[in-house]
């Protein structure tokens, strides 16, 4: 048996290397095909047919300065922001105003009010996706919009991020409040100069959720959205069919348009990451 | 679906696995407000998210079931009243109950692969070593990822003549299918099961090392000194504290595995064959491609309907130890 030899090094930090021989291995094989697809942007279609696993040789910045160069990506990239933002900002601006009553007041049918927004996320988006089309683009004529987009992503954001806040809310102090509210304070002024103020850290996490998830969404912007108004999952899809012989160029596009999300999250992810842990452990 | 998953992660966590807090007691309000005040207070608080939800949620829903008792292209009014013909359409549909198998399939295989290589991987950077923070972010950059934007690239990687898979294949020897992996309906779902592997094994790694944190260091410290080795003390200390964390975790990944839509969509269509049909593709191309709202609406409620009673069945089944562990 091995214990024997395993045993005085463990937690020591003087770690085998198997065990970084085996987190290498992982790592590859999680990223390599993320960076296969940005080297490969860096190739012409030739090199990528001839030798498929070599390095770029020599490096072309052709498929990278042709997809920044044309409009149709700038379009998708201006449609992705704008309704990730609206996305985002009705979700955590409704979900705190929701969350916060929740969290603290006390009133009759308050878990039974917390248990619509729970059952909210017992909801898939494919069940709906089909009325929700015909809602959208018939009836309330936001078909082709950001609005029309936006709205219903952030509606379905909006039952986690209320889950998210209420214990974050919970445990805020009660001291202030209580201060505040003998000093005159009204209880939408309180929200609005103390809840808020201190609830950042909640509110950062919740707010890139949503912000990543519409940048991410696909199924309800590929029924909803034409042409122009396209965001850039659609238009690396479009791109991906339209191009089928363009591999260096679809790689490339590919590249550029999960920057953005990667970034943002990579950036946050340890706020987000003790955000959820706050939240699960209640 | 990339966000479904992280959505659950703390919803489900949520109703099972704690009660209410008792350390933060719902406080009175000012002796000053009214009932009658209060609760215009929280009406309008919670009235815009609850008219968002009930809009773009509930009417859509509602509305999902009434087509599915409608036979409706979509144009005129809904007055084809046809009662359960859709759904007896739909169970009847070969390509329907295939697409059920595969979501079984994604359901089962997600679980059966990831949970062991999970659980490996976060006990592993969990000890401490050079490199950990990089070694666990890079981890799950694939979860960051649209599926879209994933599942073109591994299009790419995975195309018969200049694809790097096949080029890999050949360099050690081995011979591709015929067809290509995404053409040939034998293998093609295998392909999609190890594809959605490598975009969400980071995210279980992730919620598997955030449930380690909670892992009180004593614990470790007595194995240590009752002389357990390294492999002992994983298996009697470390996975058994994170069985709430991995019940959890089963749970999202199965209710992502039932609405699998978007990673399909884009690498094979559903196809070869209706191969990789699942449930939400299918009733997409019903209800877009072929304007049949009134089976789109029956297969909605079919999906719906098997969803619930799986998170319900698991509920009862599987996460009642947890709450009844913490009572």
């Amino acid at each position: 048996m091995s214990e024997v030899s395993l045993k005085p090094r463990r937690r020591n930090g003087s770690t085998n290397i198997v065990v970084y021989l085996v987190a290498l291995v992982a790592v590859a094989l999680t990223v390599g095909p993320v960076l296969y697809g940005a080297l490969g942007g860096f190739r012409t279609n030739g090199q990528i047919a001839e030798r498929p696993t070599a390095l770029p040789d020599p490096w072309v910045v052709d498929n990278y300065a042709g997809v920044l160069s044309g409009a149709p990506f700038w379009t998708y990239a201006l449609n992705s922001t704008v309704i990730a933002v609206i996305t985002t900002v009705v979700t955590v601006v409704f979900g705190v105003m929701a969350a916060y009553p929740l969290a603290r007041y006390r009133f009759r049918g308050r878990e039974a009010l917390f248990m619509v927004f729970v059952l909210g996320l017992l909801f898939p988006a494919a069940v709906a996706v089909i009325p929700l089309f015909i809602l959208i683009s018939r009836d309330l004529g936001l078909g082709n919009t950001w609005w029309g987009v936006a709205l219903p992503q952030a509606a379905f954001s909006l039952p986690l991020t209320v889950v998210i806040l209420r214990p974050f809310l919970m445990a805020l102090p009660r001291e202030l409040e209580e201060a505040a509210l003998i000093d005159g304070a009204s209880r939408i002024g309180l929200f609005w100069r103390i809840i808020l103020p201190l609830s950042t850290p909640g509110l950062v996490t919740v707010a890139v959720l949503a912000f990543v998830t519409s940048w991410n969404a696909y199924i309800l912007p590929l029924l909803l959205l034409q042409g122009e108004m396209r965001t850039l999952p659609l238009g690396v899809a479009d791109f991906s069919t339209e191009h089928s012989a363009d591999t260096a160029g679809v790689l490339a596009f590919t590249t550029i348009a999960m920057i953005p999300a990667l970034v943002l999250f990579l950036a946050l992810q340890r706020r987000i990451v003790s955000g959820l842990q706050g939240a699960v452990k209640g | 679906m990339s966000s479904e998953h992280m959505l659950g992660a703390v919803a489900s966590g949520r109703p099972h696995r704690t009660t209410p807090p008792p350390s933060a007691p719902p406080r009175t309000t000012s002796p000053r407000s009214t009932p009658w005040r209060q609760r215009a207070e929280i009406a309008f608080f919670v009235t815009p998210a609850l008219a968002l939800m009930a809009l773009f949620i509930a009417w859509p829903v509602l509305s999902a079931v009434r087509f599915s008792v409608y036979d409706w292209n979509g144009l005129g009014p809904l007055d084809d009243f046809v009662g359960f013909a859709n759904y007896a359409d739909v169970l009847k549909d070969d390509v329907f109950t295939d697409a059920v198998i595969h979501n079984l399939v994604i359901v089962v295989g997600s679980i059966i692969v990831q949970l062991p290589l999970g659980v490996a991987l976060a006990l592993l950077l969990n000890r401490r070593m050079a490199g950990q923070g990089l070694l666990r972010t890079l981890i799950f950059v694939p979860y960051v990822l649209a599926e879209v934007i994933a599942g073109v690239i591994w299009f790419q990687l995975l195309q018969p003549d200049y694809g790097l898979i096949d080029a890999i294949m050949g360099g050690i020897g081995l011979t591709p299918p015929d067809e290509g992996w995404l053409g040939t309906p034998e293998v093609t779902l295998w392909v999609v099961l190890a594809v959605l592997t490598w975009k969400y094994l980071g995210l279980a790694v992730l919620l598997f090392l955030a449930g380690l944190q909670s892992v009180p260091e004593e614990l470790y410290e007595a194995a240590q000194l009752d002389g357990a080795s390294w492999f002992q003390t994983q298996w009697r200390v470390s996975i058994p504290l994170l069985g709430p964390t991995i019940r959890t975790w089963c749970f999202l990944s199965m209710i992502g595995s039932i609405q699998c839509f978007d990673m399909i969509w884009v690498l094979t269509g559903g196809g070869p064959a209706d191969a990789t049909t699942t449930m939400a593709t299918y009733l997409v191309d019903e209800g877009t491609n072929r304007h049949n709202y009134g089976i789109a609406g029956a297969a909605s409620v079919v999906l719906f309907a098997i969803a619930f009673v799986m998170a319900l069945a698991y509920q009862l089944v599987v996460l009642r130890r947890d709450t009844k562990e913490e009572a």
